[in-house]
């Protein structure tokens, strides 16, 4: 093990009441010399405010194109046990929801192979586990896949379909009106070649919420946006509405005032929401949830063109179908997201994004190339200049 | 050694999930949050499970992991989850195991808060850690900021929730341009040109085509490429593609801060992150600027937003103007947009505020 070098910087991270990652760093380089050497290179970061990182490097495991990132040190010979430093993305279960033995089984597989320093979880939702050696790629990967219980697969990086997530959904959430787990589940499955293997212009992600509070931010981090809406009325329980208020809850300041669009009264003893206004944002639900619920006409919103700000700047999803019913096999949105996938495959140019794509070409091309009906849910407002193209069908042709 | 198996997919989350969620999958009531940290869910068939949320470094140990797993073992039949931020949960069905839950994790100093009117975890990147390409360190500034703010994880008493997010560069592999407050790392410099090693790894037509703005050109003679510097904004997608376009610059690199933006559709809908400070020194290991910085703003707006407004509602509200005027903050021509869609941010009104 290279000596334990002093970490004067570092160590003012480990003052403070919250926990702290040196720490961590630290508890694995008790038994991890590449967690010792990263702790030196980090040091040496902060002393001179860069990092110390090579740009690149490809690496993986057989048979798959992405799921492993590449990392090496550019000052190997200072820190040679971090001289390969590569990323595992493994495939987290649906929700993050775990039981000890499957996070053991991992935490003694990264002992044996890795640096023992992981993150739970990467933003795209991977079980990250950070830095080990190109030749312990393949022996892990060989395990990891041939657990007898709970055996992991890799997750997606490069430019392919990216691990998709979602929310806590129906196991813990009562707001959850798609069956988020199993969705996710499911397309993860369904479209295991196109994870594994980039073939695509650039990433693509899927993330999917339960219901309008997005909490898996999905309207701005994921080019397919699925978030759970009803069509029907909220259902109210009027005895649970006034125990709310008999117990001093200010139903006129927080939630009638607060409605966004203005469709709910309370005259005292009963309160009235007229439906046809309301447009699902979740607020009053959420405040009164033991006496307010979300109607039974179920289904998801899908957004789409959400991302980071590279390469045309930051966007967030658009509307695209208001509302779809999804239930297993979930065919109609299996089918869409083929469709638009293989329109951006086959239109976009090295590191444009489907909704970059959409703004360069059009939305009408993108709407008639997936069979879709213009609505006007899909805009704020219709277009202000007068600039607008025909389809040569719909003008005389000499 | 077996071969690895392929394309098996994730583990079946049903297996993941304490018989409490399997019985009542899609059975819940409602919630309550019984105290700062502690949620209860009641089922239709009138269970109850208790969730205790505990703030975490993201950057874990495998020692951290078995140590959360002895808990769960020992308080929750074994079975926890982790939330979109990146915060523990233990999954508590037995309400007396609670209490004890809470006490041991006291002990272990491990933080429990999170819930209603409070902060969560800041969801952030890998910094200096582990990425290649970014503009100031993730973890150190995030440790820092939230010892700063730890009252405000423990404790319900901000006016809303508050989402603070950081990324180390332009990618924002944190996706935070969504966020209450948002801590951006920033490149300030174009990028230095290495004429001589570029044509041997990087591909030129990929190159110039990687800029937002149109400034790279090729240059034949060098093979290799030129940076119209005027046009160059620093975005670092080049050097994403290209190692030989160095960008990172020690000495310019910085912190901007961002606000008012949300994901949320409750109440106002999802919006974007606002410009608030262009520049912030890098300056490790305790970024005091960055922290007083963000300190300054939830303090603000604790201080001015009415009940149940979070940051974006109480600006929407005040206006930008009295935003700047409340906060201090100076507004600069870096505030006044100059990339894409510019326009859709200039006031096309008399109707403003002095």
């Amino acid at each position: 093990m290279t000596e334990a070098k002093k970490t004067p910087l570092l160590d003012e991270l480990e003052k403070g009441p919250w926990p702290s990652f040196v720490t961590e760093i630290k508890k694995a380089a008790a038994n991890s010399p590449s967690a010792q050497d990263l702790l030196g290179q980090l040091e040496l970061s902060y002393e001179d405010k860069r990092g110390h990182w090579k740009h690149g490097g490809l690496v993986g495991v057989m048979g798959y194109g992405g799921g492993v990132i590449g990392r090496y040190s550019d000052i190997p010979e200072q820190f040679p046990n971090v001289e390969m430093f590569h990323t595992i993305r493994l495939n987290q279960p649906s929700g993050w929801y775990y039981n000890t033995k499957a996070l053991r089984q991992i935490c003694d597989l990264w002992e044996k192979y890795g640096s023992g320093l992981t993150n739970l979880h990467g933003s795209t939702g991977d079980l990250v586990l950070l830095g080990t050696r190109t030749e312990n790629l393949q022996p892990f990967f060989d395990e990891v896949s041939n657990l007898e219980e709970h055996p992991f697969d890799l997750g997606g990086s490069g430019s392919n379909l990216r691990t998709p997530s979602c929310c806590a959904g129906p196991a813990r959430c009562e707001f959850a009106l798609i069956d988020t787990t199993d969705l996710c589940h499911d397309l993860t499955n369904e479209f295991q070649d196109y994870l594994h293997r980039p073939m695509w212009p650039y990433k693509s992600k899927i993330k999917i919420s339960g219901c309008p509070n997005d909490c898996v931010a999905s309207i701005a981090r994921s080019d397919f946006s699925i978030q759970g809406t009803w069509r029907d009325d909220i259902k109210i329980d009027q005895e649970a509405v006034r125990a709310y208020v008999a117990e001093g809850f200010d139903i006129q300041g927080l939630v009638i005032d607060k409605c966004p669009t203005k469709c709910m009264s309370w005259d005292g003893n009963e309160l009235t929401i007229d439906n046809a206004n309301c447009t699902r944002c979740m607020h009053c639900i959420n405040k009164m949830c033991k006496a307010l619920r979300p109607g039974d006409d179920r289904g998801a919103t899908i957004l789409i063109g959400g991302k980071a700000p590279i390469l045309q700047g930051a966007m967030m999803g658009w509307v695209i179908i208001p509302f779809m019913k999804l239930e297993p096999p979930y065919t109609e949105l299996k089918e869409f997201l083929e469709k638009a996938w293989e329109w951006w495959d086959e239109n976009g140019k090295t590191r444009e994004r489907i909704g970059e794509l959409i703004l360069r070409l059009g939305m009408r091309n993108f709407l008639r190339a997936v069979g879709l009906e213009p609505v006007p849910q899909m805009v704020n407002a219709p277009r202000a200049n007068p600039f607008f193209f025909w389809w040569p069908e719909e003008t005389v042709q000499d | 050694m077996a071969q690895a198996r392929t394309d098996i997919g994730p583990p079946l989350y049903k297996d993941m999930l304490p018989p409490i969620c399997k019985e009542n999958y899609g059975k819940w009531r409602y919630h309550e949050i019984i105290k700062p940290g502690v949620l209860v869910h009641v089922s239709e068939t009138g269970a109850k499970l208790y969730t205790v949320r505990a703030g975490s470094p993201r950057l874990v140990s495998i020692q951290f992991i078995r140590e959360i797993c002895d808990l769960a073992d020992k308080y929750c039949g074994g079975y926890l989850r982790f939330t979109s931020r990146h915060n523990v949960e233990f999954l508590v069905s037995e309400e007396a195991n609670v209490e004890p839950l809470l006490a041991e994790l006291a002990a272990k100093k491990i933080p429990v808060g999170g819930t209603g009117n409070s902060i969560t975890n800041i969801v952030h990147t890998q910094g200096w850690v582990h990425c290649h390409t970014p503009a100031t360190d993730a973890s150190g500034i995030v440790k820092s900021v939230m010892d700063e703010l730890f009252e405000y994880f423990t404790t319900m008493k901000l006016p809303a929730k508050l989402r603070i997010a950081l990324a180390c560069c332009l990618n924002m592999c944190g996706a935070v341009h969504c966020s209450d407050i948002a801590i951006l790392g920033i490149h300030r410099t174009v990028p230095k040109i290495d004429h001589e090693n570029l044509h041997k790894m990087c591909e030129i037509p990929t190159l110039t085509a990687s800029c937002p703005t149109a400034a790279i050109r090729p240059n034949p003679k060098l093979k290799s490429i030129d940076i119209k510097a005027d046009r160059c904004m620093y975005c670092g997608n080049c050097y994403t593609m290209c190692p030989s376009v160095q960008i990172i610059d020690p000495k310019n690199d910085a912190v901007s801060i961002w606000v008012g933006g949300k994901i949320s559709n409750s109440r106002i809908g999802p919006r974007f992150s606002r410009l608030a400070i262009p520049f912030l020194p890098n300056n490790p290991p305790r970024w005091p600027e960055v922290v007083e910085a963000v300190k300054h703003l939830v303090e603000v707006w604790a201080a001015n937003a009415q009940p149940g407004e979070r940051m974006a509602e109480w600006i929407e509200r005040i206006s930008w103007e009295k935003f700047f005027e409340i906060t201090g903050l100076p507004f600069t021509d870096k505030h006044i947009d100059d990339f894409t869609l510019a326009q859709t941010t200039f006031r096309c009104t008399t109707q403003f505020k002095w």
